[in-house]
């Protein structure tokens, strides 16, 4: 009854998508006024029902229904209820309902969002949400049906794969989807204009806090997803440059470039046909991203079990959606120009190098992940590419991004001089620079020569970004949100910086095979080994280990890495214990029984590791609270009159 | 969400192709004699793809294949094959896809040079319209006063 | 050309769209990794053979004939798929088979050919997996085929089927196969 009821919302849900589409894009074009005012209630109509779709699937998870075929599949009635309801999301089908209610979201809030900005405008903002919802639901409904019955109804399910019975499951994939959707917004934002036949400031200022928003929630989505693989996964790894990673990471640099790019459009209304084009890419490559991850043409272990039919679906909703928005830039853009002038030294100039730097970063990610693919169609043999491709030739674009980035920050529109900061800037260029080398020489032995100019970069952001804040409390000025926000932004890129350097610099790690009682030695860190005991849980048994350790004597943590069975798939997964000790994380799994009581060990130090996945915090926060400044809640609706009117002092040589 | 299979279910699986056999499991405990000799070993196990697992190194690859390829490694250290003979010895079987590192040979080098090229060619526009806009504000005598951010 | 350059990212789109549909395409052999070995000789080995203990298989006794050297072991679910097709490629007479037994206990590898039956002219043991690596397995099955001179002509992977044999085998061979030297046994 109830998966019924949930493939019948999904049925309307597509039905009221086409609605949403076609009188939000038709209505502007033919002026009807009623068919737009129809939007809103198709919209939310369409939210009513994907949000019934996907509150039946969860009631058959948590009801144990093995009727239907996807919770037999990945669930299973010793599953704990938390499972069971983040089981929805654990495979392919349920995972795109998941899209396509994240997506209803968006839209329904953009729907208020806009709802005092130019009828026309909004209207074709929700009716290109419309067009892209439309499509997941039919792609739902045609190939991936989680509501599909199983006859007759298994006595119990296959479960939910050991790994995923963790809590990272339940917040990685809602958090990083609603930023891969979000960049919907922004896309639609751009489809809109482009229909238009019309970009400008107001436009910028706009479409900003959307990018921003999807931007926070792609950052958050991101950390969260290496924060789980390190404790979960990766004996203390946290990125592997694997293609689903890449897959993310790749909109989240286009988003970035998209927010600085808004900034200059914004302020300047320059870089308008380049704005107009991050947008349109930034959700392309969520789309890109999307299809990477379901259609089987990569090697990922990440990857969703694939079909070729499954893929062949995707790549033409792909073309159908991405080609036509940029057969409609190509149309569209060149009309948009903009008159105005910047020197050399100018805020613009740093931030158009901001921008070439990260789509560079973002292109050479995309060609490493699609390498492959190209050999393979090319016939130019087997080609694999790992982190001895992604690490140098990423760094290559990123440390002038840094580099530049702490001078940039203070550079003023239009006329670049620097004036009474450039002093102060080149004190804390040479304090930060002491400071890498001290750090790294002075505190440790070792360490690679990128190492002091990582700390020193990391820490001059820090400084640098300090400045204006510093000088604005002294002189009793307010900071505004959005300048705070940008602040925290750029000191959480810092703290990342600093801390993944000291990562690849610092870590010590070591196997060792160790009897009951003996003792291994990392660094200062002694962990002594106190043998193995029968553990059991929920729906798993196993073996845990006890291991002391110390640091320099003083006691750090009795450490309890596990090695479980799960009785259903009758596999057995390794659980790393990991402690933090001052500033650095402490790691020892359990290996092999080495027989005579000695088992094999993984010891592993990891100085400032969580630093990272807290910077990562630390920038979507700056991004949400830029975003609560007063100014883009001032969206007034010009009138005919005011856009008459040129503003008196600037924009004079706007066009178009 | 993203991961079905993660990394140890596809190891069980791979282990599943050696039925009622114990995988021998990725943490291995190594004796080189030198250590020298050893970081070259950690270095080289990090670099090669394991052919079953294929998301994962010979490092970590808990798979009997796998294990047999660090002994092979450490087979050949301890012969004293520099580290450039190994890798051509596991090419030579194997092909590129065994390497991390993609090589830079003809099929190849527009993978290694793509990054600079690109850089390049942004540079290259960026400069173009910096002067071009740098002219315009040469002439432009207004100093807007514009807050930042 | 100002206007055109609105065009280049429609362009790239459309190149990556044919390289993603060729992606499609090939995505069902992802997995399978073409053989360097493919014409150059097959690694020279000398083992213990697992029927006559105290004798050795070795590359110079199977010089002069083809022969199809086949990579399996009692632990592999596959290879027993693919047991009858090889019985009847012995029973057919057209190349004889060379067994290598990887990773197996010697008894249990000769319990299992008793019990299913053994298709192999000779078996060489490999029991701590090095000649596989040799030979650049990573999977078994993996049978390779190897003309008179001792040069790896082809590698098929995966249990033999019937249109394996037809498909990609036999026209491999010359047309005047004779049966080689020894292969009824």
């Amino acid at each position: 009854m109830i998966p019924e009821l949930g493939q019948f919302a999904l049925i309307l849900a597509l039905l009221l998508a086409a609605l949403q589409a076609f009188f939000g894009i038709v209505g502007p074009a033919l002026k009807r006024d009623r068919w737009m005012a129809a939007v809103t209630p198709a919209v939310t109509g369409q939210f009513v029902m994907v949000a019934t779709s996907m509150g039946c699937l969860v009631t058959s998870f948590i009801n144990n229904d093995f009727s239907v075929r996807y919770v037999a599949e990945n669930s299973n009635s010793a599953l704990p209820l938390f499972y069971r309801v983040a089981a929805l999301w654990g495979a392919h089908s349920g995972s795109l309902i998941l899209w396509i209610f994240l997506l209803a979201c968006w839209s329904i809030a953009a729907a208020v969002g806009t709802s005092r900005l130019p009828r026309a405008f909004a209207s074709r903002v929700i009716g290109v949400l419309g067009v892209i919802s439309f499509g997941f639901l039919l792609y739902t409904l045609a190939t991936s049906n989680p509501f599909l019955r199983l006859d007759p109804p298994w006595p119990d399910g296959e479960s939910l794969n050991p790994i995923l019975q963790d809590p990272g499951l339940a917040g990685h994939p809602p958090i990083l989807y609603t930023g891969y959707v979000g960049l919907a917004v922004a896309f639609a934002f751009a489809g809109a204009a482009m229909l238009e036949g019309r970009l400008d400031r107001d436009w910028a200022r706009w479409t900003r806090p959307w990018t921003t928003a999807a931007w926070a929630f792609l950052s958050c989505g991101i950390a969260l997803g290496s924060w789980w693989a390190y404790y979960t996964l990766g004996w203390g790894g946290f990125w592997f440059w694997d293609p689903v990673e890449n897959a993310s990471f790749m909109p989240w640099l286009m988003a970035t470039a998209l927010i600085h790019s808004l900034a200059v459009t914004e302020k300047r209304g320059l870089f308008k046909s380049w704005t107009l084009l991050l947008a349109v890419l930034a959700f392309s490559l969520s789309l890109v991203g999307t299809f990477l991850v379901r259609s089987g043409v990569l090697v990922s272990v990440h990857s969703f079990a694939a079909s070729p039919s499954r893929g062949e679906f995707i790549l033409t909703f792909l073309v159908l959606m991405i080609g036509s928005a940029l057969a409609l830039y190509a149309w569209r853009a060149p009309l948009l120009k903009s008159e105005a002038g910047f020197e050399l030294t100018a805020r613009e100039s740093f931030l158009l190098f901001n921008n070439i730097l990260l789509v560079t970063a973002c292109a050479t990610v995309f060609a490493g992940t699609i390498a492959p693919l190209i050999s393979g169609a090319l016939h130019l043999g087997k080609l694999s590419v790992g982190p001895p491709y992604f690490n140098p030739t990423f760094l290559l674009s990123i440390l002038p991004l840094l580099a530049l980035l702490s001078v940039g920050i203070h550079a003023s529109w239009k006329r670049g001089n620097l004036g009474n900061r450039a002093r102060i800037l080149m004190l804390t260029l040479i304090a930060a620079a002491v400071l890498g080398c001290a750090v790294v020489f002075g505190l440790f032995t070792g360490g690679r020569v990128l190492s002091p100019i990582g700390i020193g970069l990391g820490i001059w952001i820090i400084l640098s970004s300090l400045i204006d804040p510093i000088d604005r409390l002294r002189r009793h000025i307010s900071i505004p949100r959005a300048v705070l926000g940008m602040t925290i932004a750029h000191i959480g890129l810092g703290i990342f910086v600093i801390s993944i350097t000291s990562v690849e610099a610092f870590t010590a790690e070591q196997d060792v095979a160790l009897a009951r009682g003996s003792t291994a030695q990392l660094g200062a860190y002694e962990f002594r080994f106190e043998g193995v005991s029968p553990i059991e849980g929920p729906n798993y048994s196993g073996v845990g280990g006890t291991v002391v350790v110390t640091h320099d004597g003083a006691p750090v943590a009795v450490m309890h890495p596990e090695k479980r069975k799960y009785w259903v798939q009758q596999t057995v997964t390794t659980h790393a214990d990991i402690r933090m000790y001052r500033v650095s994380n402490v790691l020892v799994a359990l290996g092999q029984d080495l027989g005579d009581g000695r088992w094999s060990l993984r010891l592993q130090v990891r100085p400032l590791v969580s630093f990272i996945w807290l910077a990562a915090f630390i920038m979507a926060t700056g991004g949400m609270l830029a975003i609560s400044d007063r100014r883009y809640r001032l969206a007034r609706a010009p009138s005919p009159a005011s856009a008459a009117v040129p503003p008196a002092v600037v924009t004079r040589g706007e066009a178009g | 969400m993203r991961i079905r299979a993660g990394r140890l279910l596809l190891a069980a699986l791979c282990a599943s192709l050696l039925l009622g056999v114990s995988a021998a499991y990725a943490i291995a405990p190594t004796r080189m004699p030198t250590p020298q000799l050893e970081a070259r070993y950690l270095d080289l196990i990090h670099g090669f793809r394991c052919m079953q697992c294929q998301d994962e190194s010979l490092a970590d690859s808990p798979v009997d294949l796998a294990a047999d390829m660090r002994r092979e490694i450490r087979d050949l250290l301890l012969a004293g094959k520099t580290d450039q003979q190994i890798r051509d010895f596991m090419v030579s079987r194997y092909g590129y896809f065994i390497l991390f590192k993609p090589p830079f040979v003809l099929g190849t080098a527009w993978l290694w040079l793509a990054p600079g090229v690109i850089l390049l060619v942004g540079t290259v526009v960026a400069v173009g319209v910096i002067r071009k806009r740098a002219a315009i504000a040469a002439t432009d005598p207004r100093d807007d006063d514009l807050t930042d951010a | 050309m100002s206007r055109l350059r609105f065009i280049i990212p429609l362009v790239v789109f459309a190149l990556l769209v044919a390289v993603l549909g060729i992606g499609i395409r090939q995505s069902p052999d992802k997995n399978i990794i073409p053989s360097p070995l493919i014409g150059k000789p097959a690694p020279a080995f000398s083992l213990p053979n697992l029927i006559e203990p105290g004798q050795r298989v070795s590359t110079a006794q199977l010089r002069g004939h083809w022969y199809l050297f086949n990579i399996w072991g009692t632990w592999c679910v596959e290879c027993r798929v693919e047991q009858p097709m090889l019985l009847k490629i012995k029973q057919s007479g057209v190349i004889p088979l060379v067994g290598l037994d990887w990773r197996d206990d010697p008894n249990d590898a000769l319990s299992y050919l008793k019990q299913e039956g053994d298709p192999y002219e000779t078996i060489a043991v490999d029991q701590d997996g090095s000649e596989a690596i040799m030979w650049g397995a990573y999977g078994a099955p993996e049978t390779f085929l190897v003309n008179p001179q001792g040069i790896v002509v082809y590698k098929y992977i995966g249990p033999i089927t019937e249109e394996a044999w037809q498909r990609e085998i036999l026209p491999r061979l010359p047309l005047a196969s004779t049966p080689a030297a020894g292969s009824s046994s």
